[in-house]
């Protein structure tokens, strides 16, 4: 590791301020992606300004139809949240499989999605169930904030202080887990939300996240696994490496489409 | 450089550190115990798995200044008073390790699960040692140790 210097925010205006001041620091929040980059001399930031105690990133409230999720809130805290079970239970599994216990006891939500890692699980569960993104500056719609691998909407010196997720109706999360680190080869989040089915994938897109909108159409007649089986997802916009072609990974989307489908059609 | 203070196995432990020292640093260079091990150094083995705060988490990829005013529990504070912890002792009694290089990760991450899961099923041990790899692939009794630390009595 580069050295660097450690800074630990008061508050969410002063961590804001920090990292405006210096273009080169970096917000530090549960570390589970950060500290290994930077423990592989990927990045040289001069500092590391830490915001994962902020009150005002902390906390699980479901109101009025929206699940409330703050941004320090840590993997295994959303696995647990009685309150998450109830309101969106999809994603208290999502959480449950994330890496594992000991990486989900230190990551936080807000990390995984300014991280958008293209095979991160939070993403696909963010985009498909239409989440706002809720800034130190402003809010952003779920379908303007993923912009490509590693790549959001967030703007220098901007932190994510929550997210708001609308309660849908119903939701299942599948994923097809790489044996050895637990990221997604292929991960479908499905949602029946106020504005009709949503469909997001991550894993496999060549830019991260996206929303297979085919799959979006067959389902909106109704959820089942028979409508997935009549598509083709292109294998064009997927992601190729040593684990698995493009080929390989469009068809495990279908697969796990399916299996997010049935999971739906069986509640 | 910062001076970090915490309470490791009871014990109030201050020391200087540069900003980028690892938690598994300070710990087996500065507070001498060893008993963590430091396996793959990429967040991926487990072997340096310590309580932080009653949760487990991996001591290699957490930053010493991270954990000032928190309590941390390493293998070393395990034993009370010459009495092995019961995970240990089942870890003993059914010859869960062979090369012993992961087990101090190993019984750091399965007391931590059994806190949170105290009867585990064997799907949920499985799950819950994903973060923990032994070379050498001794996991049958590991599994074991688990169930019986749980008062499962398997295998007996």
């Amino acid at each position: 590791m580069y050295a660097f210097q450690y800074r630990k925010a008061k508050s969410l205006k002063e961590a804001g301020e920090l990292l405006a001041k210096d273009d080169e620091a970096k917000p530090l929040s549960g570390g589970m992606t950060l500290i290994p980059t930077l423990k592989q001399r990927l990045a040289q930031p001069t500092q590391l300004v830490d915001i994962a105690g902020l009150a005002e990133l902390a906390g699980i409230d479901n109101k009025g139809g929206v699940l409330t999720i703050g941004a320090a809130t840590r993997h295994s805290e959303v696995e647990a949240s009685k309150a998450v079970k109830d309101a969106i239970p999809a994603l208290a599994d999502l959480a449950s499989n994330i890496g594992d216990p000991q990486v989900r006891n230190r990551g936080t939500i807000g990390g995984s999605v300014a991280n958008n890692d293209p095979a991160a699980d939070y993403p696909s569960a963010v985009l498909a169930l239409n989440a706002k993104v809720i800034t130190n500056k402003r809010e952003i719609a779920a379908d303007d904030y993923f912009q490509g691998m590693f790549t959001t909407a967030l703007e220098p010196g901007e932190l994510i202080v929550r997210i708001a997720f609308p309660l849908p109706k119903k939701a299942a999360y599948a994923k097809f887990p790489h044996p050895a680190s637990g990221y997604a080869m292929a991960g479908v989040f499905i949602a029946e939300t106020a504005g009709g089915v949503r469909v997001a994938v991550t894993g496999a897109g060549a830019s991260g996240v996206f929303r297979w909108k085919e799959a979006e159409q067959a389902l909106a007649k109704g959820i089942s696994a028979a409508a997935i089986e009549k598509l083709t997802l292109s294998a064009d916009d997927i992601n190729e490496d040593i684990h698995g072609s493009r080929e390989y990974r469009a068809q495990l989307v279908k697969v796990m489409a399916g299996r997010a489908a049935a999971a739906i059609a069986g509640k | 450089m910062a001076k970090v203070t915490m309470t490791v196995n009871g014990k109030q432990c201050s020391g200087e550190v540069e900003d980028r020292t690892l938690l598994a640093n300070f710990i087996r260079d500065t507070l001498k115990l060893t008993g963590t091990h430091v396996g793959c150094d990429t967040t991926q083995c487990g072997a340096c798995t310590v309580h932080v705060d009653g949760r487990a988490v991996k001591s290699c990829t957490m930053l010493a200044v991270q954990a000032e005013g928190c309590e941390v529990t390493t293998i070393e504070g395990m034993a009370k008073n010459g009495k092995l912890h019961p995970v240990q002792q089942a870890f003993t009694e059914c010859h869960a390790l062979q090369c012993g290089f992961c087990t101090p990760g190993m019984i750091m991450a399965v007391s931590a699960m059994l806190k949170d899961n105290p009867h585990p099923t064997d799907d949920e041990i499985i799950h819950g040692l994903e973060g923990n790899l032994c070379r050498c692939t001794g996991y049958l009794n590991i599994v074991k140790a688990v169930k019986q630390a749980a008062g499962g009595k398997a295998g007996h």
